[in-house]
């Protein structure tokens, strides 16, 4: 009786060290498994011109990435500029300047938004967003679009990115001590001028952060973007102009047409770039957040 | 021996939700003198002290009844600007808190908030009122490198600095040397006596012997009320409460 406890004491702790070796490891074998099954492709076609190569023509045997990079880029970058000063304002008044009720209020409905799936914003995306775009917002500028473009692809991830820099930034902005703003404004600041030149300035690491982990979530959001950004395999030019993430590519693609040669070699290149790059400012911001909050700055 | 009284306070009552943290305080605090508060931790002291700048404004769920009048006027009146109002007093809290830019953007910062622009006027006041706490010696060949590299006791010296150069009258002091070493907190003190020439000081102190080297007149405060007030050595040498005199014996801590 005594052995048979002892014997599944020892059965339940080795399992379940395996388990968690095996979870904490997962990220390593997925990157190793990419990287082998990109091989093939990074075997017959330098890496630079796969990068940097406008044509995408698989049945040619040409994988030039470059529009799909672009297009992430493009659709990333306008989600940030977008989200940035408004999710920073948002934190600021959260922070700052509400009063706890509605702090305490306000808090969990930011971040039940994080919670939501992403194909859902992606149908408001097209419900709203492109309706908006089509109609209104093109003629505008006197130009034709369709209303599936980088702008779209850019409102939509915006919204999907405020959560996480808003609940990022004002555990940022609680851990600057209140005794800081409180020298400020004993010699006549105003909150804003509190807010602006010192809290603001003592955050700033942390904040770049939440920017840099928002950054990492909009970069490899795939759902939401594939189904507003247009999916065009070609250089954006403009806002109006539709765009092919990454992401999207791979999504679209992968588990068609795997007869071609270097196809799926060529797409599992594309996914090991997106895990690369997203970890890489996962990690980077989590590194700063981490000293953040044991106060080492 | 008469005093010009500065700070008068007029039953104010102050209480945070439910904890009533002030009772019916009346006081009036001498210009020009330095008033110590003194009373066990958990009094109010730093509470009546944070009510003259209002700084207690911005804790949540305050509220404040009675008057404080600064020469004449009722900061708790309606149109007070209280900017210009915190801008007559400089604050020196338990810890140094300097802001998070240079030891000169330090002191600069209160008169740039406050609309001096001009680099050579501004360069002025920084050397001015760094001689002024004592500290120009040490760090006017460090100026631009973060406050934050300064010791604790030259911080705090850098916030006194930062204090003075809004041109405040009053300098309020909330145990002011409680985090720093003895010699530190020496140089503090007999600034305070230097200054007290040009400045009312009200120090929240709960180092009785402190408020003997320091204190002209003396508040003490038990439990959110107003116990005694008088000259100093009249409340020293002949307190006329019990609890004073526990107090001043150390019964009560």
């Amino acid at each position: 009786m005594h052995l048979i406890r002892g014997l599944q004491d020892k059965l339940a702790r080795i399992s379940m060290l395996a388990l968690a070796l095996f979870a904490g490891l997962l990220v390593f074998l997925m990157a190793f498994g990419l990287f082998l099954r990109s091989r093939p492709i990074l075997d017959s076609i330098p890496l630079m011109e796969l990068l940097l190569s406008s044509s995408w023509h698989p049945l040619k045997g040409e994988f030039g990435l470059f529009p799909f990079l672009t297009g992430t880029v493009w659709v990333t970058g306008v989600s940030i500029v977008i989200a940035v000063p408004f999710s920073l304002l948002c934190a600021m008044y959260l922070a700052e300047y509400a009063p706890v009720s509605i702090r305490e209020w306000v808090k969990p409905l930011v971040d039940l938004l994080a919670g939501i799936p992403s194909v859902v914003y992606g149908i408001c995306g097209v419900l709203i967003i492109i309706p908006l775009i089509k109609d209104h917002l093109a003629p505008l500028f006197g130009s034709f679009s369709t209303g599936y473009s980088v702008l779209a692809g850019g409102v939509v991830l915006a919204v999907m990115v405020f959560p996480i820099i808003i609940h990022v930034c004002l555990e940022v902005f609680a851990s600057v001590p209140y005794e800081v703003r409180e020298a400020s404004l004993a010699l006549g600041a105003t909150r804003w001028q509190t807010t602006k030149k010192v809290v603001l300035r003592k955050a700033m690491p942390g904040i770049l952060a939440a920017f840099v982990l928002g950054l990492s979530r909009a970069f490899g959001e795939t759902m939401a973007v594939l189904m507003v950004a247009g999916n065009v395999a070609r250089v954006p030019r403009s806002l109006l102009d539709p765009a092919y993430p990454l992401p999207a590519l791979i999504a679209n693609n992968y588990g068609e047409m795997m007869s071609v040669p270097l196809y799926d070699s060529a797409l599992l290149l594309a996914s090991l770039l997106l895990l690369v790059v997203v970890l890489f400012f996962n990690v980077l911001s989590r590194l700063v957040l981490i000293r953040i909050e044991r106060g080492i700055q | 021996m008469e005093y010009k009284a500065h700070i008068r306070v007029r039953n104010l009552s102050v209480s945070y939700g439910t904890e009533q943290a002030l009772k019916d305080v009346t006081v009036d605090l001498p210009e020009k003198k330095i008033t110590a508060i003194i009373g066990p931790s958990g009094c109010g002291k730093t509470t009546l002290l944070k009510s003259f700048n209002r700084l207690i404004d911005a804790v949540d769920g305050i509220k404040v009844q009675g008057e404080v009048y600064l020469n004449g006027d009722n900061i708790y009146g309606p149109g007070i600007d209280v900017t210009h109002l915190r801008q007559k007093m400089g604050l020196l809290s338990q810890r140094p808190y300097p802001l998070p830019m240079s030891i000169y953007d330090n002191v600069a910062y209160g008169p740039r908030i406050h609309g001096i622009r001009k680099r050579r006027r501004l360069k002025e006041i920084v050397e001015h009122y760094l001689r002024e706490s004592s500290l120009w010696d040490e760090v006017k060949d460090r100026l631009h490198t973060p406050a934050s590299s300064l010791s604790v006791g030259q911080q705090q010296r850098l916030c006194l600095a930062r204090g003075l150069a809004v041109e405040p009258e009053i300098i309020l002091g909330d145990e002011p040397t409680s985090a720093l070493d003895p010699t530190a907190s020496q140089r503090i003190e007999e600034k305070f006596l230097q200054l007290k020439a040009k400045y009312t000081i009200v120090v929240v102190t709960h180092i009785l012997r402190q408020a003997i080297r320091l204190a002209d007149y003396v508040v003490f405060m038990y439990l959110g009320q107003l116990i005694e007030h008088g000259p100093a050595r009249k409340v020293f040498e002949n307190p006329q409460e019990e609890l004073t005199r526990g107090y001043i014996k150390g019964v009560i801590v």
